[in-house]
């Protein structure tokens, strides 16, 4: 990048200056800026705006206010439990937490974001561990890596139907359970229109996102490294621990984060998945829009800001991880 | 030192079941028509549907112009960085990034309040929602389409090209036209796959535009014929399958994927 920008220096210095085209230059992208300004800045502005006005046109940051009306948060000292995706495990202490229908929803959207981030990141990472340091033939890599770009483009409407397909109450899998095994799924409690359901979903998209990401990176791992662990008498896992899995923790957390926003910001495989029942915050979005919920245009406003703050968050943190992970895996 | 590759291959099946069991999933469900036999009966519903044929025609059409657009605004903007003004390229990247911040559902939310009140009520006339649309869709694939003419231009030598093109009297526009575009046929190729990709079954902005697009007419059809939609689901998914396959075979080697950063 500097070595470019430096040639390209030295090269307009060489050339006979022409100082028509230096100075007008601009001009050529302004096209391009003009795009930006019309049809992304300033309708994230105007969201912008709409979030810190009442509805007298007024400053005022009474809608983000609003976002947390009725939520409380008390940690009461007794003991308690507390149950995760159908897995209770006890609390030395007693939360009381009353929230409200925005809270819930942006909750909800970060819980699926986080799970999917974590079951999509580990299942791809040991996927692309398996194909790429696994020892198993040439072929599967390639496999791999092809599904994978094709499968991280399986969102939206198809997949959701897909899933119903196959996991539904009529589904193939459903089916082939009752019909060959006398085990009925939907007897457990299991639904694909519940959380559980919609993160097997998102983890279809997600799991490829990161074999992608990750394989460069497991590709750039030098054999010295561990040539040189081995030499000084460290075990396999002591590899891994001390000198691997340190130089990739960056870039997979990073990655991670991108699974997150990419779960955060999709709408269309929960809306066609659950008919919008399920309160995401991008659902809430969605049916605010529609002029269904939050009568208030200002609260709807500010509900989308939260999402755009989030999502600039996660992705300054990636920025952060991107950037230490570069200083041991440069190409 | 020969270690087992037992756990690998066990890692590598569930991945291959977690990819293909959907799949076959769903083309067996839409074969299931007509109870216990195996019929083609959905697939012929969906595609002799007239809505079907209309909003598969119109999202067609609407991609089309979306490639075009997006071509014909990014290949001359990455050309000029490029050879003039690297030093824009982080604003670039900026713009790039703002796609992701803002997804989908957010852009389309701020492009309905902008764009359906004055001074900019263009959203009312049919032509300025189908322009509305493919501009939404053109944002987002802006960050594919920029990647894959970038990955295009680092490979030639713009500059020398260029000045070969310039001393041989050719005017901005001949080298763009002539020595420009031909060069970067490939990654405009592919650019142009992976963005129908993404805008041909594309179902947010659409629905809130309320253009009569493929994307919606499937989520609608979702609630009333499950069979047929397995069906399109099918069909969608060939389809966008068949264009990433292309991508994938003309971008051979080049494709950095999801690298929000460059």
């Amino acid at each position: 990048m500097k070595a470019t920008m430096q040639t390209t220096q030295t090269l307009s210095a060489v050339s006979p200056p022409r100082a028509r085209n230096i100075s007008f230059a601009w001009l050529g992208v302004v096209p391009f800026f003009i795009f930006a300004i019309l049809f992304l800045i300033l309708p994230s502005a105007t969201l912008l705006i709409g979030s810190v006005q009442d509805r007298q046109g007024n400053l005022t940051l009474g809608n983000f206010a609003g976002m947390f009306q009725g939520v409380t948060l008390k940690f009461v000292a007794a003991p308690s439990e507390a149950s995760l995706l159908g897995v209770t495990f006890p609390l030395p202490f007693t939360v009381d937490f009353q929230s409200n229908s925005i809270v819930s929803a942006y909750i909800l959207s970060m819980q699926v974001g986080i799970i999917t981030a974590l079951t999509g990141g580990i299942f791809g990472f040991l996927l692309a561990y398996a194909a790429v340091l696994g020892g198993l033939p040439k072929f599967v890599r390639s496999a791999l890596l092809t599904f994978s770009g094709v499968a991280s483009y399986f969102s939206g409407v198809p997949l959701a139907f897909a899933f119903v397909a196959t996991l539904g109450r009529l589904g193939f899998i459903t089916v082939l359970l009752r019909n060959y095994f006398d085990f009925d799924l939907y007897m457990t409690g299991f639904s694909v229109i519940s959380l559980l359901g919609l993160i097997l979903t998102y983890t279809y998209f997600q799991f490829p996102l990161m074999v992608l990401v990750i394989t460069p990176a497991l590709d750039g791992l030098k054999r010295e490294w561990r040539e040189a662990s081995e030499n000084l008498g460290a075990s396999g896992a002591e590899y891994w621990r001390y000198v691997a899995f340190p130089i990739i923790l960056p870039s997979l957390l990073g990655t991670m984060i991108l699974l997150f926003g990419n779960s955060f910001g999709a709408v269309a495989t929960a809306y066609a998945l659950t008919g919008g029942n399920f309160q995401l915050a991008t659902i809430l979005i969605f049916r605010q829009i529609r002029g269904e919920v939050l009568q208030d245009p200002g609260l709807g406003y500010a509900v989308a800001v939260g999402m755009i703050i989030v999502m600039a968050l996660s992705l300054a943190l990636y920025y952060w991880l991107q950037r230490r992970s570069e200083r041991w895996l440069r190409r | 030192m020969k270690r087992s590759t037992l756990f690998p291959w066990i890692l590598i099946f569930l991945g291959f079941l977690y990819f293909f069991l959907p799949l076959i999933g769903t083309l067996d469900f839409s074969l299931r028509l007509v109870k216990d036999q195996i019929t083609l009966e959905a697939y012929k519903n969906v595609l002799t549907s007239a809505r079907f044929q209309n909003t598969f025609t119109y999202s067609f059409v609407m991609a089309l112009w979306t490639i075009l657009a997006g071509t014909l605004l990014i290949t001359p903007t990455a050309y000029w960085v490029h050879l003039k003004l690297p030093h824009l390229r982080p604003l670039i990247e900026f713009v790039t990034l703002l796609t992701y911040v803002v997804p989908a559902i957010i852009l389309v939310f701020g492009i309905i309040r902008v764009y359906s009140r004055p001074p900019l009520s263009i959203l009312e006339s049919e032509l300025g929602a189908d322009f509305l649309l493919v501009m939404g869709y053109v944002a987002m694939s802006l960050p594919a389409m920029y990647r894959s003419v970038d990955t295009g231009l680092r490979a030639m030598d713009v500059r020398t090209l260029t000045e070969a093109a310039q001393s041989l009297g050719a005017g901005w526009r001949t080298i763009l036209a002539a020595v420009i575009f031909p060069n970067l046929r490939i990654a405009l190729l592919s650019g142009a796959f992976i963005t129908f990709a993404m805008v041909i079954g594309e179902f947010t902005i659409a629905t809130f535009l309320a253009r009569p697009a493929f994307g919606p007419y499937m989520a609608n059809l979702g609630q009333t014929r499950p069979y047929e939609s397995t069906a399109l689901t099918i069909i969608s998914l060939s389809l966008t399958w068949a264009c990433i396959g292309v991508m994938q075979f003309l971008g051979r080697g080049t494709q950095g994927q999801i690298q929000v950063t460059r």
